[in-house]
């Protein structure tokens, strides 16, 4: 069964899903990601789904829940690369990813973690 | 009795065929004349003659084999066509073709026999259908031209423009339904994609009237901006639109919404981070320059 990938750069985990998720690739990439998060102590978690072409409810709800665990653990999950088509899909089917933060590409999503980490801190500064 | 009633169409039909090729250059002869003298004055005159008698030879052929009158379709939708170009009405082509029975009616009267007079009923009948198969043609090339006008207007009131780095724009003009919405939709998206814009600003000063399902196809296209990381403005709303929005109870949520589509611009430039200079100091300058 092929296994997403979950790659590590500094304190931002990086999952680029490349191929057509069934059910028990999703939860083996929910649990390896719970792992990976804990075992690394990151901060952010970036999804980049450039690559699927087609979506369904399962795929918004995996989403979803990868973003809630994410954020037991303390790391912000972002949703980046989806395609117009995927967005169409997802907002037709009545999904609006309510506690996902999303940006444009992998560029935009990592600093998007950056600044939301450089805005923490400051407040724990002050 | 029962078998002559048969028999005798059958009879008539068989005279005229042979009339149609016998009087060949008489009957075509006399509906050139006819048609010309119909549409005295139109350039192309050489082209309709050779049309038609390219026509009569195909309905002669028709007669003579199996009755296959493909080809004999063929021309008459090609004359319609053409005729339709060079602006004549259809009834003006449904007319030409008519003229062939007036045409042949001269040469039947000569042959005088009641088979002939008989035979000329049925093929009065078949003038008619062949006329009417022109105005038909016409009617469907009519249409497939509107047709194609709808998707070019489709394709020409959606444009995206780029306002600044990071920021496009698309100024609605016009009703706003499902399939207009599903093309802005996408054209957008795939603007935001290509130019990797955060902020879109949705313009719709010239939409003339919103209602529920304008509104419902607008935050169907913010959230599925929002879903790839774009931030969305909706500006232009008009005095009479907010009236009607807020009447009907629409919810536009935390969606941001300008009256002017600089509002929304001054807004997408100070979330992307762009210093403005103060608005004050224009005027002042304004002013200095009318002293």
């Amino acid at each position: 069964m092929d296994r997403v990938p979950v790659l590590k750069l500094g304190d931002i985990l990086i999952v680029s899903i490349q191929v057509d998720l069934q059910d028990q690739g999703v939860l083996a990439l929910q649990e390896d990601l719970a792992d990976a998060v804990v075992a690394t102590g990151a901060r952010g978690v970036i999804i980049d789904i450039t690559a699927v072409e087609i979506v369904d409810s399962f795929i918004g709800r995996m989403l979803a829940t990868i973003a809630s665990i994410s954020r037991m653990l303390d790391a912000e999950t972002i949703v980046v690369g989806m395609r117009p088509a995927v967005a169409i899909t997802l907002v037709e089917l009545g999904l609006s990813l309510g506690g996902v933060r999303t940006a444009l590409n992998l560029e935009k999503g990592v600093a998007l973690l950056n600044h939301l980490g450089g805005a923490q801190i400051a407040t724990t500064a002050r | 009795m029962g078998v002559t009633l048969i028999v005798r169409p059958d009879a008539g039909r068989r005279r005229i065929e042979e009339l149609v090729r016998q009087h060949e250059d008489r009957v075509l002869k006399r509906w050139l004349e006819i048609t010309a003298a119909a549409s005295a004055g139109r350039p192309d005159q050489g082209d309709t003659a050779a049309r038609l008698t390219e026509i009569y030879q195909a309905l002669r052929q028709s007669f003579a084999g199996d009755g296959d009158t493909s080809d004999l379709h063929g021309l008459l939708a090609e004359l319609s066509r053409s005729r339709a170009r060079q602006g004549f009405s259809p009834s003006e082509t449904a007319s030409a073709v008519f003229a062939l029975k007036e045409a042949l009616y001269e040469v039947v009267e000569d042959d005088g026999t009641p088979e002939a007079l008989r035979g000329f009923v049925w093929f009065s009948k078949t003038v008619d259908d062949l006329g009417l198969f022109t105005f038909e043609t016409y009617v469907t090339a009519r249409e497939r031209i509107i047709i194609d006008q709808a998707e070019q207007l489709l394709e020409l009131s959606t444009p995206v423009v780029k306002l600044w780095e990071g920021i496009v724009a698309v100024p609605l003009i016009g009703t706003l339904d499902s399939a207009r919405t599903q093309v802005v939709m996408e054209k957008l998206l795939q603007a935001l994609v290509d130019t990797g814009s955060e902020h879109a600003v949705i313009d719709i000063t010239g939409v003339p009237s919103v209602d529920t399902q304008v509104a419902q196809h607008l935050l169907k296209t913010v959230m599925a901006a929002r879903l790839m990381g774009a931030e969305c403005v909706i500006s232009g709303i008009r005095p009479q639109i907010a009236h009607t929005i807020v009447t009907l109870g629409i919810e536009f949520g935390d969606i941001v919404t300008k009256a002017s589509l600089s509002d929304a611009l001054a807004h997408a430039l100070r979330r992307s981070g762009v210093e403005l200079a103060g608005n004050r100091r224009t005027r002042v300058t304004v002013r200095t320059e009318e002293e």
